[in-house]
This record gives structure tokens, sequence and C-alpha cells, in this order.
């Protein structure tokens, strides 16, 4: 049913291929096969599979890992693309001032915001790291804020799609905790944990850390009992405009929201709003794949993050509500000579190439005997049944330089059900609280290099690798199970393989 | 090199070996940090004289003082901006350099601003919302007593705790703010216009003088102790220096070659300039209040050429010159040490054209306004300079077999092939 429903949503005519499979219209039956044939998962774990050493395929920068690793433009973009690539990055890492300012394409912030540039928070472009409520760096983090829908207005909203979510009608759609000069921050993130030990089947004790979340200091009124908060880590930048080039007929093809297989594995899509053509789409981007595309993702973190606007997002007080009154009323920094927004289509443009085209680096140790064993490890435990190794990306991507690629990000770009423990009982369009998307392993090896710390998960509560298998419930119990019957050696061996990612 | 060549003649030939004439990685990069030294030495002298010329102005406003005052703080700039090619990487300069010369600025937390710009038109409270209007300041949630306006305020409660890059209320920008206002226009000619009274204790205007006045000789004040604690850090026991001598010759040169590459490339000809040019804004720029944007260029392309020259010319005409890149490389490669000089001085050239064309006919915002043509290609021949020379950094890096060079933003030097298809 979904499948139909999308299919005809996506406006393709797909032909079957094999049983529910269905074929990719941009391909021909010759190419077809070869793309069956080269993602198909290896079986074969004496020696690396050609190419995997590349994640990002022709575009896979292959000099040594380091600090900029996550800053790398795709190699196969000309000359004209690696300026452009230049320019945004200088748009990514530019501080934002707030209005009015002599500098008109740099004010705008605000009046309540995250951070005053992006990246501040996507630290060295990989990802952010939880609240640390000894020092207070809460500056990579953020709490999405939404309530249940309480009218029929609000029911209507949510099932046409118009909304993803019913915004707290003080608070809005996140929690800034940083505001302009004149202005109140919205308040602070603040967090407890608590150690949960578990033991592994050789004994080995590791504890897990389960947070509580709450916000101090509420400067607009008091938080509503019923208000649903989900804490959030800033993603990685890197591969994601390949991520952007998969086929929308190799995600349907993966999509099992009936678990028609029976393998335990659902993998539903969330169907989302894409804001410039109003169209539903297959979401991609964010903790729970909310956003369509790279536009609207950068543009609804423009207006959250930074309180900036664009086409898609026009507010320019970003996520003040009315009952912020003072702070909807705030200077703003629309030039109407350069566009009605704060941050015009020129910039953005150039902010989205930049993000569609950073690498996700080279592999290291590819053939390792090490490395081969945790990918035969990995292999074995069903991880790949989420973490899809390898796509061939779409002829028909909007960039050339993302058309037709081998890529390995290690995702199925689905939505999983994680089981209650890791679960922000916060819905989002399709996605329940326990459902996570799969986010893709490709560079996660190199966190610490990059950003400086190994915090994973949506919120960062693991603290190292090994810790976040352990969080994985619902459909991947099964998979962390194994993990947690698997002998010292053989851990350590996909824990290695993880680190070559 | 000549002067090398002449002294050598006097010398009986037998007795030169070719090591005696090698110019050795460790000269090059101690030299290259005693420019850096002289450098930042000339940007503190220059920033002791601008405060000497802002407490004359601030003492007894008028037209003339505020002139002294600003033609302060264009000199100080000259050498400043020759120490920017230091800032990457050399870690110790890359932290400092926010605190000094930060930039976009935020304008609206330090004073007022206009109230004609963008789509409000209605007088609004929050545009009053600054620390000079203000004993007591909203910042980032917390009250900020700023009863007193001074160098800690500065330094302490308006920016962002941790925060080192987002400086954006201190440093030569907000001294060129205080001192020239708001560059309200746009395209056309002319730089910031703030009158001298709003410095005057007797006939005020925009209000708060003396909280102005004391804001104004706080940055500056802060800005020398920053100033000196970097100067410092490469004078002989300095923390900078010891950095870059104790990391190795190669790790040195690579130093030096990534702070050449990296503001040519990625900070120069892309963020600075070419961004610009593509916005069409006409502020996009950094020296924005002061139309000071052509020396500031000018003078950063300079630096490049001091550090692969191995010479500086200070503030008093005086010379520094000792071992340079040049040198070592024409050793090994002659022809390519020729060629970078040559991409170099082309580059010194565009920009030399670029700022007489400000200081003649039209200033840098009004050259990279949209439809501009002319002047859009002044500003364009300068970046074309800039990456052309890129490109020659590149191949010296592989002539001189030195590995991780990151060049921000540059084109890398490997070249894959095509994978799956």
């Amino acid at each position: 049913m979904i499948l139909k429903t999308l299919a005809m949503l996506l406006a393709l005519s797909v032909p079957a291929i094999a049983g529910e499979l269905k074929a990719r219209p941009d391909l021909s039956e010759k190419d077809q096969q070869r793309v069956i044939t080269i993602t198909r998962p290896t079986d074969n774990f004496d020696q690396a599979e050609a190419f995997e050493a590349r994640p990002s395929g022709a575009g896979t920068p292959m000099g040594p890992s380091g600090k900029n690793s996550f800053s790398q433009h795709l190699q196969n973009l000309d000359a004209t693309g690696r300026m452009k690539f230049n320019l945004g990055r200088s748009i990514f890492k530019k501080l934002w001032v707030s209005s009015p300012s002599t500098t008109f394409a740099s004010d705008g912030l605000g009046p309540l915001y995250n951070a005053r540039s992006c990246l501040r928070c996507h630290l060295g472009n990989g990802r952010g790291k939880p609240p640390n409520m000894k020092t207070g760096d809460a500056r990579s983090f953020l709490l999405r804020l939404s309530v249940p829908p309480s009218t029929l207005a609000e029911h209507q909203a949510l099932s046409s799609k118009s909304v993803s979510r019913i915004i707290d009608p003080i608070y809005g759609g996140q929690l800034q905790d940083r505001a302009i000069q004149g202005h109140k921050p919205e308040g602070q993130v603040t967090v407890s944990w608590t150690e949960n030990p578990i033991q592994l089947a050789d004994g080995t004790n590791v504890s897990l850390r389960k947070p509580k979340w709450s916000i101090s200091n509420p400067a607009y009124g008091p938080i509503a009992k019923k208000m649903m908060m989900s804490p959030r880590i800033a993603n990685p930048m890197i591969g994601l405009g390949l991520l952007e080039a998969i086929h929308p007929v190799d995600i349907i093809n993966l999509s099992d929201p009936e678990d028609r297989n029976k393998d335990g594995i659902s993998g539903r899509i969330n169907l989302v709003r894409n804001k410039q053509n109003g169209k539903l789409q297959i979401g991609r981007f964010g903790w729970k794949a909310t956003e369509p595309n790279l536009h609207q993702q950068a543009s609804h973190a423009f207006s959250g993050d930074l309180g900036l606007s664009t086409n898609i997002a026009p507010e320019p007080a970003g996520d003040c509500t009315p009952l912020q009154q003072y702070c909807s009323n705030a200077p703003n920094g629309v030039q109407l000579r350069l566009g009605n927004s704060e941050v015009p289509a020129k910039p953005l443009d150039v902010l989205v190439q930049f993000t569609a085209n950073i690498a996700s680096p080279a592999r290291r140790n590819v053939s390792a005997k090490q490395t081969l064993e945790g990918k035969s490890q990995f292999y074995k435990a069903g991880c790949i049944n989420c973490h899809t190794p390898k796509f061939v990306t779409s002829r028909d991507a909007a960039r050339p330089v993302h058309r037709f690629q081998l890529i390995w990000p290690y995702t199925d770009l689905l939505l999983h059900d994680m089981g209650e423990g890791l679960s922000d009982h916060r819905p989002v369009a399709d996605a329940r609280g326990e459902e996570w998307r799969t986010p893709p392993l490709w560079g996660i090896g190199l966190t610490d290099t990059v950003s400086g710390h190994t915090f994973f998960l949506h919120d960062g509560r693991a603290r190292n690798l090994e810790e976040a298998i352990l969080w994985h419930g619902g459909e991947a119990k099964s998979s962390r199970d194994q993990y947690k019957r698997m002998k010292l050696h053989d851990r350590n061996a996909l824990l290695a393989f993880l680190k070559t990612l | 090199m000549k002067k090398m060549t002449a002294a050598l003649a006097f010398i009986p030939a037998l007795i030169i070996s070719t090591a005696a004439l090698a110019v050795t990685a460790n000269e090059v990069v101690t030299n290259y940090a005693d420019i850096a030294h002289a450098s930042y030495q000339d940007s503190l002298n220059t920033a002791v004289q601008l405060k000497s010329a802002i407490d004359a102005f601030v003492a007894s406003p008028s037209a003339n003082t505020q002139t002294a005052a600003k033609a302060a703080w264009i000199t100080a700039r000259a050498p400043y901006q020759q120490t920017e090619v230091y800032r990457f990487g050399n870690p110790i300069v890359d932290d400092f350099e926010g605190k000094v010369n930060a930039w976009p600025l935020d304008e609206g937390l330090i004073d007022y601003v206009d109230q004609s710009y963008g789509q409000e038109s209605d007088a609004n409270p929050l545009y009053v919302a600054n620390v000079i209007a203000n004993t007591s300041v909203s910042i980032g949630g917390d009250e900020v007593d700023a009863t007193n306006i001074t160098p800690a305020l500065l330094s302490g409660s308006l920016h962002e705790a941790g925060e080192v890059e987002a400086n954006v209320a201190t440093g030569y920008h907000a001294i060129e703010f205080l001192l020239w206002g708001q560059d309200l226009n746009g395209n056309d000619k002319g730089a910031g216009n703030r009158s001298w009274t709003d410095y005057d204790l007797a006939n005020c205007t925009n209000g708060n003088c003396a909280r102005r006045a004391d804001y104004l000789v706080s940055a500056v004040d802060l800005m020398i102790t920053d100033l000196e604690a970097i100067t410092a850090a490469w004078a002989n026991d300095g923390e900078a220096r010891k950095d870059i001598i104790s990391a190795g010759d190669t790790a040195g040169l690579q130093r030096i070659l990534t702070g050449m590459g990296s503001l040519s490339y990625g900070e120069l000809a892309g963020e600075r300039m070419k961004l610009g040019l593509l916005l069409g804004d006409p502020e996009e720029e950094h020296d924005c209040f002061s139309d000071n944007t052509h020396n500031s260029h000018f003078y950063d392309v300079t630096g490049i050429n001091n550090v692969w020259f191995g010479s500086y010319k200070r503030v008093d005409g005086s010379m520094i010159k000792g071992a340079s890149l040049a040198q070592y490389l024409a050793e090994k490669d002659q022809v390519l040490s020729e060629e970078m000089a040559e991409k170099l001085k082309a580059s010194l050239v565009a920009f030399g054209s670029l700022k007489t064309r400000a200081e003649t006919i039209e200033a840098y915002d009004q050259m990279i306004s949209e439809g501009n043509t002319e002047g859009n290609k002044v500003v364009q021949t300068a970046i074309d300079t800039l990456v052309d020379q890129t490109r020659s950094i590149e191949r010296v890096v592989a002539a001189l077999g030195i590995q991780d060079v990151t060049i921000e933003g540059s084109d890398s030097l490997d070249n894959p092939k095509s994978v799956f298809e």
C-alpha cells in the first residue's frame, strides 16, 4: 500500500524487477544489473572489496586523515565548483551579528539563537556533543520542542502534513539558549545522568548513562506539563549531497513498513512536505528524517538555530512565537535590495552547495586482518539490515558530481524502532518517539580526530562506540544481543572496523 | 641573494663548500619568527600611537582630533595586516587573532545604530539596547553590569564565554566603528560619517558621549594588551616562536606555506573578495566603516611576500632581511623558485592597482557593487592572481616533499581516478 502511494507521489513508473522490488527508472537494464551486482552485500571477508576505501566514490579525497577530514570537497568538482565550495564554507563559518549592522549580508542574528555560526555546532563539520554541566558548554546541542495536538485544526495540520509537529505556543519549535542584547534566552538545557550497569556474556561490565533532560531558568513563563522535548546533537556534515542523490526507488525498496519479510525489521519512510514545491517526499536528513533535501534542512537550521530567515522559513525573528512579542518585533536583517530574507537566495544557494559537496573521507586500513574480521562480525550480527553499506546514486541527481557514484554510507535513511530506551516520546511527521533514522556511519571513526570527542547517538549519551551499540533496542535488539554474546576478540574487531569508517 | 654573493666575492673560492652556501630550514624558520616579532612590534607601536591620538580626541573632541585619530588607525592597520599570513598554521596566532581582528562586528551591541535601516522605520526601543547607552544590559541572558566601561568588561562580558571566535565587540573594527560610525552610503561614495560631537561632552550628539569615549579608550587599551602578548610570544623565549622552532624543520616550513596558501586562496581570494563580488554587498568587505579595505587587502598580500622573500620593511623604514624560503627552494629548484617569485610580484602589482584605484577613482565597496563592470574586473583580476599563486604554492609544497599541508579551501594536489563508472 505504502509502496503504491509513494510511487504515485513520486510520479515514478516503477516496473517490478523481482517480487516487490521496483526497478530504477534512471537506469538502463544493463546498468540496473551492474548496480544490483555491485551493491549486493559481500560474503567475502578475506579481502577488502574493490572501491570500499572510497566512501564518496570518485569524489573521495585520498589524502591522510586529520582535523580537516570533514572539510574536504568532493574531488570530482571542477574549478568553479571548488571556488563555490570555498565560498559556501565561509558562510558556514561566518559569525552572524545582530541587526542592524553595516555588514548587511551578515546581520539578522536572533533575536533568539543557539549559535552565531553553523560551524559552532557542527564541530569541525562533524558532530556536536551533549551539554557539559560542569563547564556549562551546551553549544553543539539543542532541544526540539512540541506539544500534542489539541484542536481540530492542529490535528488537520498534522494529518495533511502542512506541519510536522505542533510547536509549543510559548517556546516554539526548539529551545534557544542564547539571545542578542536586550533579549532573554529562553532557558538553559539541564541534564542529569543515571548510570545503568549491564553485563556482557563474557562477564565484562559496561555502564550506560541514561539522561534526564530539563529546562532551567525558563524566561518566558513556566514550561507546559505536556511539552515534549527531543534532545539533539548537531549532525556531521559529510557526504550529504550523495545521500540526497540516492535514488528514491532504492529507499522504497529497502523499506518494509509491515515487515513482510519477517526479519523483525520494518524500516519506514518519513514522508514529509517539500516546502519549495509543496509535494510529499522521502525525508532524508535530520535525526528523524524530517527534511527532504539540503535546501530545506539548511533553511530550517538558519531559522531555528540562528534566527535567520530564508525563502521557505520567512520569519526574520526565527523561532520567536506571538507570545514572545518583544522578540518578534526586534529589528531584523532583511535587505529588500538583496531579497526578502536575511539569508537571500544567492548566499543560501552557495551554502547549500557547500553542504552538498563535502566529501566523506577515505577509509583507513580497509585490508587489515582485524578490520576484515570486524566487518564480518558487523555483517553477521545483522547490522547491515539497517546500516546499508552501499548504493549507486541516481543518474538523474541534480548535481553532476553526485551522479552514478558507488557510495558507502552505511544507512538506509529509513526510520527504525530503536526501543523504549532511546525513545524521545515526541512524534514528528511519521516518526514515532522510538523511531530514529539510521544514521550514516561513514566517517564515524574520525569523530575524535575531527570533533575532539566520541559522544554518539541523538543526544550524545553514548561515550564511545561500544555504548552506542549497547543502547540499540527495538528492531536492533537482536544485533545488539549478538554483540553482547561476542568474544572480546570479535568485539574489538567490530569496533576496529567501525573506526576505519 | 645579491648581498650574499657580494660578500662571498671576498672569500677565497677554495674554502667555500656548498654546505656553507646553503640556507638551512632552521634559518628560514628563525627569520620567519624574527619578521613576525618585528611586525607585531610595529603593530603594537602603532597601536600605542593610536591610543595617544584617541586620548587626545576624547580629551578635546574636534573635527581635527577625530581626523588625527582616524589617520592613526589607518597607520596602525598597515603593519597588522602584514601579520595575517602568520595566522594559518600557527595555532597560537589563530587563537589570538579573533581578539583583535574579529569581523563582522556586532554594532548594535556597542552603540546606537541607524533606525532607518532595514524595514523598520518607527523608533524602536530595541535599537538602543547597547552597552554605551545602558548601565545594565541583558547579554546572553545575563544582566551585565555595565556601569563602568573598562577593558575587563569588554574582554569578559561582551563576548560569549569560551567563544574565542565570537568576539564581536572588540579589536580594530570596534575602534573603527567608534571613530567612523556606520557606513550608510551603500554602493555610493563615502565611508562612515560619525560626527566628532558624538564625543563632545558639552554638546553631545546621540547621547552618552562620556560612555562612548570610555568604550573607545577601553577598546584600544585592551587591544594594546593583546598585541603586547602576541609580540612577546614571538620574542626570543616566546611561546609562538618556541612552538614553531620545536615543531622541527619540515613542520616549520609547512606552517609558512600553509599560511601563505590559506591566506591567498581560502581567506582573501575566497571569503573576503569573491564572496563580496558574488553577493553584491557593498559592505561585504573588511574595513567597512573606514573604507580602508584596499589597504587591508594590499598589506595582506605584502605579508605573503614578506614571508616568502624573508624580508620586511618596518614602519620606521628599516629593513629586516634574512634566510628565506625563496633561497631555500632555489637551491633545490631554481626554476620553481623564480616562478613563485613572479607570481607573488604579480599579485602585489594587481593589489597595487586596486589600491591606487581606491585612492583615486572609487572605494572598494563601490568596486564590488553589482553592475560596476570595470570595478568588478579590477577586483577579479586581483583574485585571479591569488588563485594563480596558490597553484605555485602547491607546487612548492610538492617540490619540497612536505606532506600534510592543508591549504584552507584550496584545490587538492592529488588527482583521483574515477571510481566505478
